[in-house]
Order: structure tokens, then C-alpha cells, then sequence
């Protein structure tokens, strides 16, 4: 038992988060970040701050992140860290020659209130940004929100830094994919291919952390939305925002900028708001759904046919982050499984009155909780006073899904300890088969080794 | 040693106390160290004739961690040593941190060692306790004596009540205790009454009362002391009985913060002179 102080019973708390189930806002920012071309994050703040949110996204995606810091002082605290960054921002464009410097804060640089707008116009000002590059940011405290703030933030700031427009309307949708996997962006770009929609999509890490090994090192892989493509983005018929948490603040910004009217939608994870995904994007370019998509559905819904009995009433407790288990607890609804305990570090109200909205009266005795004290620690506890037959969340799940003998499925980040997330998409229909394969694997692989020797099947 | 804190509304003179009334202590043949926590770094300009100090914020930036003492401390009237720990320009960084950094840098340095036969030390601290840098002097048992300067206005009785509830909340953990209220007079009416009654209300005294005389400008453009200006001058003579009166202090309390409507009566009590 790795959590054997954990009680069953649940007391008020306040002021305690015991293993919290969110990270740090500059994560959020240096994924998102990394989803231009050409782009080089920046963390603007001490050295240890750097180094922990590149390793968390080395961690989860498994490839080098690179990202420069202001390597604050002693001084810098105490003097403001403009010297540091404009010091830097000269510094990475003479070595590393990135097209694009994306700034976030860390609490720090917040704290003692530097002002990136004023510091990075200096910059530009001094002639530290040579002739076609640019320097673009955004703040990222992380006592406020999450990890999907930051990434949030970021792409509103990469709007506010990139977007523009041509003035001549241009036949593309822009899609803003959320914190997703790259797999999971390359799969949104294959729909809109199949159907013969022209998108941007932005950020887009496909081809950035998950690149091929060729034997040769490129400090900008060739994945990432290019400047060109966002100099157009102001063009488009409409943003769909896939994800309110993340994505909502960029699409805003560009209806702000550039009047570009938007639609938020769920994540396209599972049956329901895949359907509506497509929907929106076949409505939104006044395309017609083709039929390959159609046999595609099809299969997904075949193989919740096939496996209804394995899945009918089994009970799952679910974490991570609000745009990602939105879909998942309605896909878990429409394959007449119970989403028992639901928990999300990143606060924000409507999280909870959208579950509660996709939810109903289908669950009664519902455990939901997201922001400060939604913790993993809560979450234990609710599974010891009504366990449950599967666990969806981030690597850190493993000691419970251990502890209590659950079937664990592997969703969100980080998956530390882990394959197959970069590669393998949980978005779309396709992707809704393999979340299906993954959590049946699991179920199935608890039903045989806990079988007793007669009633061990070779058929399931 | 004694170490003293000096605290009190912005504008208030207490720069201009502390540094007379360390001139005062000087010439009665004590050594005194002057910390100056204010970004401004003008705290001990009366005492060097000028601004003439490397501040420990601005050596520290261009020397890096290498820092000696004597780059930092300057000698000053009657043998003072001033120190300013400086600090940012308006508008950027963080002064709070500034002077948790200075101090302790002062104190890695040895500032505060048996051989520097230090008498006092004194820290001059900006304005109100706006965050916790500026709590530094009075937290781990660093500055003993708190004096508070203050005058028969509102705002500056204000800013002295806010500054005791900060006291209270460190006198606890670090030992520190209000040694009383120093009333550097504005000629408001019952000025001595109504800081002699806030004094009491707070459990405290008022040790002193700096009466206002025109003196004390001419010497500031003089980049002088009174006592260092105009030895013979009556005011010169309030600030030596401050500093005798501050040198044979007894009276050490944890004050007791009044709430705001109790201090607003007692304004208003002496304002209309009842």
C-alpha cells in the first residue's frame, strides 16, 4: 500500500492540496509555444523554473524541449529582469537564430512586476529583433489557474503577436485544438483533409514533439504552424475553439482583432462530440460529410455494439484536465458507463455546470470537484467509499489504480511512464476506438487474471 | 548593541529624526551605525554632507557576490558608519526584496560583529510596512526597538497604528518591542495631548516632542545635522535630550493597536479641542 495514510473518510479542508491534479501555468505556455514554426520559448524568471517545465514536457512527450530562461539573480529580483531579458532575446537570436521568441512569466517575474509589453518594445526599440523576427508573449502566474491557463494564455498571445490578415477573405476555418497530443492535432488536420476543409490550425505540435529520428538534430523541427499561415488567420470564415479552458481566449482575441466570428465546441473525444466536431466544421465550410467518414463512425459505434457487455454499468472515477474530461465523461455516458468521481485541479465554474449539464439526473450521488483541494488525495478517498470498476487520468493515478486493485487507463497530461499517446489519437471516431481498446485491455486483463481456472475464458 | 528601527508615515521626517538624533548619540560619544531601507537611499546624507554612498544594492549588481564592508560603509559625522541599501528605480523590481537582501548581505559581511564596537544600529525604513521586505528589520529578533515618528495628522496617526499591528504580529517570533512615539510636531492644535493620548491608548509613551522650527531646513540645505549646522541652536538641544531620552529608555511594550473608529474618536476629541 504506497498510500496507506490516505482515510476513507472525507473531512473539510481548507488551505491543503495534497498532490495536487494540475502543474504550472508556463507548461501550459511552452506547449503551446512550441506549436509554431520556428518558435523558441522563453521563460522569463529564475533557471529552476526552466528547468522543470521543459522536463515535464520532455517527460511526457518523450523528445528535447528547448527553451531559453532569463536566469534571474539576487539583483534581477530585486532590480527588475529587464536587463536579463533584453540581454537574452539578443542572445538567442545571434546563437540559436529561432523566427519567433514566445515570452512567459513564471511567479516571480510577476511577483516583482515586470511588464513584458514595455520590456519587449525595447527590445524591438534598441534593434535586439532583427528585420522579420519577432518577439512575442504572454503572462503566466501559476497561483493563478493551471497549467491550462498557461497554454490558454499563450495562444491568445500568439494571436496578439501573430495573427493578421490579408484583407481578401480566404475559404479556411481556423481550429484551435487545445492542449491535445500531437497525434491527436494530426488527426483533427486528416478530418479536415477527408472532408476538404482548408484549416489553420494553431497551435499545432505535430511533426515538433513527435518527430522522426533521422539521425540528424534540428533545433526547429519542420511541424508548427508557420507565420505565413497565421498572417492569414484574420481571413478565415470562422475560429472553432476546440475546448472553452484552452482555447476559448484565443479565439476571442481574434473576433476582437479581426471580427472572425467563433464557435466554441468540447474536445472531439468519443461518439457525441466528435459528431458535433464535424458538424460544426462541415457547416462552418459548407461541406457535405463524405462517406468514407460516415463507415469511419460507423466502426466506432460497431465496436460499442460488440463490447456494450463489458462496458454496461461499470463505474469509472475520472481526472485531469476540464476540456478533456467534458468529452470523456459524456463518451463514458453514451457507452451506459457511470462517471462516479470526477476531479480537476484547474478551477473555473463552468467545468462543473457543464458536467452537471451532460451528467443530468443519470448519476445522482455524482462526486465532482474542480479547483483548489480537487486533488488526487480527494479522489482516493471518494474511490475507498464507492470503488469503481476503472480510472481514467494522468500517470500520477498509477498509486491508486495500484492501492485499490483498479483497471487504469492512461489519459491527459503527463503520461510519464508511457508510449503511444503522440502517436495514437483518442480524437475523432478512430480515436474513439482505441480510448475503447484501451480502457476494454484493461477491464479484460483484470477479468482474466482474477478468473478462477474453470470460468477463465479463451472467447470475450 | 542596541538595534532600532524607525518607522512612520512617508514624509513624515524620519530621516531627518533619525539622522539628528544619531548626530545627538555621536556626540555623546557612542558608535552608531546607520541602515538606511529606503530606494531613495537619502537616509544618511545629513550624516556624509551629501549623497555620496555606494549603495550595498548597486555594489552588489556591479561587484557581483564579491562585496567587502568598506565598500559599503561609509564614515560619517562623529565617527557614524552609514550604510544605504538602495534598491531599484521607481517603477520596477522589487524594494522589499531589496532589503532583505541588503540586510542579510550585511550580516554575511559582519556588519553587526563585536569588532566593529558598535553601540547602536539604527534602520530608517520607507514609509509605511507595505509588504513583507519591509518587515525585515523588526523579524528574527534583528531590530529590538521600534520608535515610531508621527505627527497630530490623521494619516500620520493612521500609519503609526498600522505599523503597531505589524509590530504585534512580530513581537511574537522576533522579539521586537515598540520603545514609544516620537511626535515631530506639524503645529497641529493639542498637537502634545493628542500624541500623548494615542501613546497611551497604544500602551506606549511619547518619548519625545520634536517641536518645528525652521532651523532643521536650513541645515538639510546645508547637507548638515542641526547639531553638526547649529550646535549652539535650541532645536539642536531638543534632538540631544531625544537621543538621551532614547539612550536611558526602560519602557519596551508590544503595543495595542486601536481600531479605527476608537482612533477617529480620539482625533476628533482633540480637533475640536473639547
Amino acid at each position: 500500500m504506497l498510500l496507506r495514510h490516505t482515510p476513507k473518510e472525507v473531512a473539510e479542508r481548507h488551505g491543503v492540496t495534497i498532490n495536487p491534479a494540475k502543474t504550472c501555468q508556463p507548461v501550459g505556455a511552452m506547449y503551446a509555444a512550441l506549436g509554431v514554426h520556428g518558435c523558441l520559448p522563453h521563460s522569463h524568471g529564475s533557471q529552476g523554473c526552466c528547468s522543470y517545465h521543459r522536463s515535464a514536457l520532455t517527460r511526457h512527450y518523450k523528445e528535447p524541449i528547448m527553451a531559453g530562461t532569463s536566469s534571474f539573480t539576487e539583483g534581477s529580483s530585486v532590480f527588475g529582469g529587464q536587463a536579463n531579458l533584453l540581454a537574452a532575446i539578443a542572445n538567442m537570436f545571434t546563437i540559436y537564430d529561432p523566427d519567433i521568441i514566445a515570452v512567459h512569466t513564471t511567479c516571480l517575474s510577476e511577483t516583482i512586476g515586470d511588464d513584458l509589453n514595455q520590456i519587449a518594445q525595447k527590445a524591438g526599440d534598441d534593434g535586439r529583433i532583427p528585420a522579420g523576427k519577432k518577439v512575442i508573449f504572454c503572462n503566466t502566474p501559476s497561483y493563478v489557474g493551471s497549467h491550462v491557463t498557461g497554454f490558454s494564455n499563450m495562444v491568445a498571445g500568439i494571436v496578439r503577436g501573430l495573427a493578421a490578415k490579408t484583407g481578401t477573405p480566404k475559404d479556411q476555418v481556423n481550429i484551435i485544438p487545445g492542449w491535445v497530443e500531437p497525434s491527436d492535432m494530426r488527426e483533427i488536420k486528416r478530418i479536415a483533409k477527408e472532408m476538404g476543409v482548408n484549416i489553420v490550425l494553431f497551435p499545432d505540435t505535430s511533426d515538433v514533439v513527435d518527430t522522426p529520428q533521422t539521425g540528424e538534430f534540428k533545433m526547429y523541427p519542420d511541424g508548427g504552424v508557420t507565420q505565413a499561415e497565421l498572417a492569414t488567420v484574420g481571413d478565415s470564415i470562422k475560429t472553432l475553439a476546440l475546448g472553452s479552458f484552452a482555447s476559448e481566449a484565443g479565439a476571442k482575441q481574434l473576433d476582437i482583432d479581426f471580427k472572425v466570428p467563433y464557435e466554441v465546441l468540447d474536445l472531439p473525444i468519443g461518439l457525441s462530440a466528435t459528431d458535433r466536431f464535424v458538424q460544426a466544421l462541415a457547416s462552418a465550410a459548407k461541406v457535405e460529410v463524405p462517406d468514407s467518414f460516415i463507415a469511419e463512425r460507423g466502426r466506432l459505434v460497431d465496436v460499442i455494439a460488440d463490447m456494450s457487455q463489458y462496458l454496461y454499468g461499470k463505474k469509472v472515477a475520472l481526472y485531469g484536465d476540464p476540456d478533456q474530461l467534458i468529452p470523456l465523461t459524456e463518451f463514458l455516458l453514451d457507452l451506459n458507463m457511470l462517471p462516479m468521481h470526477i476531479v480537476s485541479g484547474t478551477p473555473g465554474k463552468k467545468f462543473e455546470k457543464r458536467i452537471r449539464e451532460i451528467v443530468g439526473d443519470r448519476i445522482p450521488n455524482l462526486n465532482l470537484k474542480n479547483g483548489q483541494q480537487a486533488d488526487m488525495f480527494l479522489m482516493h478517498q471518494w474511490i475507498k467509499n464507492e470503488p469503481v470498476d476503472l480510472l481514467i487520468g494522468n500517470t500520477y493515478g498509477k498509486y491508486i489504480a495500484r492501492d485499490e486493485n483498479i483497471p487504469f487507463v492512461r489519459h491527459g497530461f503527463p503520461i510519464l511512464d508511457r508510449i503511444g499517446h503522440s502517436y495514437f489519437p483518442t480524437a475523432g471516431f478512430t480515436g474513439g476506438i482505441r480510448l475503447l481498446e484501451q480502457m476494454l485491455g484493461v477491464i479484460m486483463d483484470k477479468i482474466d487474471r482474477e478468473a478462477s481456472e474453470p470460468g477463465f475464458e479463451l472467447v470475450m | 548593541m542596541r538595534k532600532i528601527a524607525i518607522y512612520g508615515k512617508g514624509g513624515i521626517g524620519k530621516s531627518t529624526t533619525t539622522q539628528n538624533t544619531v548626530a545627538g548619540l555621536a556626540e555623546a560619544g557612542n558608535k552608531v551605525m546607520v541602515v538606511g531601507c529606503d530606494p531613495k537611499a537619502d537616509s544618511t546624507r545629513l550624516l556624509l554632507g551629501g549623497l555620496a554612498q555606494n549603495t550595498v544594492l548597486d555594489t552588489l549588481r556591479s561587484e557581483g557576490e564579491d562585496v567587502e564592508l568598506d565598500d559599503v560603509i561609509k564614515n560619517g559625522y562623529g565617527g557614524t558608519r552609514c550604510v544605504e541599501s538602495g534598491g531599484p528605480e521607481p517603477g520596477v523590481g522589487c524594494a522589499g526584496r531589496g532589503i532583505i537582501t541588503s540586510i542579510n548581505l550585511l550580516e554575511q559581511l559582519g556588519a553587526y560583529e563585536p569588532d566593529q564596537n558598535l553601540d547602536y544600529v539604527f534602520y530608517d525604513v520607507l514609509g509605511d510596512v507595505v509588504c513583507g521586505g519591509f518587515a525585515m528589520p523588526i523579524r528574527e529578533g534583528k531590530a529590538q526597538e521600534i520608535y515610531i515618528v508621527v505627527s497630530g495628522e490623521m494619516m500620520a496617526m493612521y500609519a503609526a497604528n498600522n505599523i503597531c499591528k505589524g509590530i504585534v504580529k512580530f513581537a511574537d517570533a522576533g522579539g521586537v518591542r515598540l520603545g514609544g512615539l516620537i511626535c515631530n510636531s506639524r503645529k497641529c492644535d493639542f498637537e502634545h495631548e493628542l500624541i500623548e493620548a494615542l501613546a497611551e491608548r497604544l500602551g506606549t509613551q511619547m518619548i519625545h516632542f520634536v517641536p518645528r522650527d525652521n532651523v532643521v531646513q536650513h541645515a538639510e540645505l546645508n547637507r548638515k545635522t542641526v547639531i553638526e549646522y547649529a550646535p549652539e541652536a535650541g532645536q539642536a538641544d531638543e534632538y540631544r535630550a531625544l537621543a538621551k531620552k532614547i539612550d536611558e529608555n526602560k519602557m519596551f511594550v508590544i503595543p495595542k493597536p486601536l481600531e479605527i473608529e476608537e482612533l477617529e474618536a480620539l482625533l476628533v476629541k482633540f480637533g475640536f479641542g473639547v
